[in-house]
């Protein structure tokens, strides 16, 4: 079962719920934890780990050749980027702002842009005492956060069959990153604030999982703070609430320090328990 | 005109909060961006009267005429995106993979592919409830192209500040470390980096100021919730130091911040005492750096 966590805006504790629910479902399941927030991972602050693998990341970006190119044009004509420029005699190519199309490259005529690899980021393969967990971490500079998700992704798929329970921690928001991390979840669950941030962001996040055709719910963090807004709404739109992890400043200090916490205390323990006994139930395979 | 930009790396550290108290403070001396196109906020507690709403377009997205389309299949060989599909017999574009590279169209023989511009989201131009104008965006569920609609976001409060002589642009920032956080940064005269003192608030934090450093721009930063953690404070403080930031301020850990925003009210016009005289020796440092 692919379950994917996500949330309209970050800081909401997603990585919390992610490691913790890794590590509780490792109890008795085969588990892996895959940290697609490549743009600041963090799941791996929170667990003890050894390193296993590690792989570096490249995205195809095309490199020119003077000597071979006629300065026809063509190659800026068809980037639909700008990411590769004629400047005078020479043609000019920003790695960052490259979609690796091939269109340039293909449609070179004298083959004067061959495609190379550029580094994205880093690929590491992690085991816990319990638990495989795979983190992509994306290389300071590079724009692109979507390419190393879906080779992330592509990983997880090579290396671990059909009986181990993956979870996605995703990247905030609603744009391109999330929705590449989502799309192949059985089940997504959304974290959220019951605070007017995390109402107006988890109302966008909930339209996202509505047109994308998921079965997700909702897990309220913080519960206790701000008002009952985000529960109204859920009641009334028949969405479903998994569980609600209680404000405790005793929380906020062991997430400080890197800490689980579903050992440490046991409310926590019984909403991770109300959460899979939701997604299992609800959820064949 | 001086361009502020908040960001933290990672989300939830109050930025928001912190930013629109900015706002107040600076009161009709500033034009307020907020850039966190993806998770914008900033409306909770300005209260904005949208004045001008726009379509943003940005980007294409290719369609395929059933009508003229033989089926030869280049399009489907050439697509890196995997956004060609074919239902039922007929080559059709997935419109959420599709990445408007164009490369289908133009390789198509029968001219089946027109590319359409994209609708990424809306953007507005709004009075906030302190009568300053505050440029705010909605991006489109699944788009691309947050950069360039918070570029966007940017340059329009930007030209305002210039049209109505404000002396202050003050953004609130993107998160994370890639392409609209890029866009929230470059042309920034100052950073103020809002963290707190917890495992990952550190890491975040210096991965985005390895990003700011590329951009050459002066920062400061703000420990938020800095009693949750003396250690984690310590090297944070540290951290700045020898990065020559400018530390600008401790905040303590206060559930008035979650109250204030409970009751759509940015801190400084909630809170009347220590919290307030914070944020406002930060705002008048900014301000003294930046003359
Ligand atoms: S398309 Fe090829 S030959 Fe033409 S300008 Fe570009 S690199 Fe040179
Ligand atoms: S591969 Fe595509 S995006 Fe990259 S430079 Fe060539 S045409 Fe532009
Ligand atoms: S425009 Fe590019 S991404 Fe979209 S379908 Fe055509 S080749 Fe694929
Ligand atoms: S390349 Fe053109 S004609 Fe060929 S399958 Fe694609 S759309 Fe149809």
């Amino acid at each position: 079962m692919k379950i994917a966590i996500a949330s309209g805006k970050g800081g909401t504790g997603k990585t919390t719920l992610s490691t913790n629910l890794a590590s509780y479902l490792s109890e008795n399941n085969k588990v892996v934890l895959c940290d697609l927030d490549v743009e600041e991972p963090n799941s791996a602050l929170f667990l003890k780990t050894e390193i296993i693998h590690q792989e570096k990341k490249y995205k195809g970006i095309p490199e020119w050749n003077k000597n071979t190119c006629t300065l026809c044009g063509n190659c800026q004509e068809v980037c639909n980027y700008h990411a590769v420029i004629q400047l005078g005699d020479t043609i000019m190519v920003f790695p960052e702002l490259c979609h690796s199309c091939y269109a340039c490259s293909d449609l070179c005529p004298t083959n004067s842009l061959p495609m190379i690899n550029n580094e994205t980021g880093t690929l590491t393969h992690f085991k816990t005492n319990t638990f495989d967990f795979v983190e992509s971490r994306l290389k300071i500079g590079e724009e692109q956060a979507v390419p190393l998700i879906k080779q992330t992704l592509k990983y997880i798929d090579n290396n671990f069959s059909d009986e181990f329970h993956k979870i996605y921690d995703s990247p905030p928001g609603t744009s391109c990153p999330v929705i590449e991390s989502t799309k192949n979840a059985d089940f997504v669950i959304l974290i959220t604030e019951p605070t007017p941030f995390g109402f107006n962001d988890v109302k966008i996040a909930i339209e996202t999982m509505k047109a994308l055709n998921k079965n997700f719910g909702i897990v309220i963090n913080r519960y206790g703070v701000g008002n009952d807004d985000v529960i109204n709404y859920c009641k009334k739109n028949n969405i479903p609430v998994l569980a609600k992890i209680p404000n405790k400043k005793e929380i906020a200090e062991l997430y400080s320090k890197g800490e689980l916490l579903w050992n440490k205390i046991p409310e926590v323990k019984t909403e991770l328990e109300n959460i899979k006994n939701f997604i299992f139930s609800n959820i064949k395979n | 005109m001086k361009e502020i930009v908040v960001i933290s790396g990672k989300g939830g550290t109050g930025k928001t909060s912190i930013t629109a108290s900015f706002a107040v403070l600076a009161g009709k001396s500033a034009v307020i961006a907020d850039c966190d196109v993806d998770a914008a906020d900033m409306h909770i507690l300005l209260d904005p009267n949208n004045l001008k709403t726009e379509d943003f377009f940005s980007g294409e997205l290719a369609i395929i005429d059933e009508n003229i389309c033989t089926q030869c299949g280049k399009c489907f060989d050439v697509c890196r995106f995997d956004a060609v599909e074919i239902i039922e017999n007929k080559h059709t574009i997935n419109k959420i993979s599709c990445e408007g590279c164009g490369y289908c169209a133009r390789v198509c023989p029968v001219n089946a592919i027109t590319n359409i511009p994209l609708n990424v989201g809306k953007w507005f131009i709004a009075n906030t409830r302190h009568q300053q104008p505050l440029v705010h965006a909605k991006l489109g569920i699944g788009s691309d192209n947050s950069g360039k609609l918070v570029a966007h976001v940017k340059n329009m409060a930007k030209e305002i500040a210039d049209q109505y002589n404000r002396p202050y642009v003050i953004v609130d920032g993107s998160p994370g470390v890639g392409c609209p956080v890029v866009s929230s940064l470059s042309g920034a005269n100052y950073v103020v980096l809002v963290t707190e003192p917890t495992v990952s608030g550190l890491h975040d934090l210096k991965r985005v100021y390895e990003l700011v450093k590329k951009f050459h721009i002066k920062a400061g930063c703000i420990i938020n919730k800095f009693d949750l953690n003396s250690q984690k404070t310590t090297e944070i403080i540290e951290f700045l130091e020898n990065e020559s930031i400018e530390h600008l301020g401790n905040l303590p850990y206060n559930e008035a911040f979650t109250k204030a925003m409970t009751e759509c009210k940015t801190i400084v016009e909630f809170d009347s005492g220590e919290i307030t005289n914070i944020i406002t020796k930060v705002w008048e440092k900014v301000k003294t750096t930046l003359t």
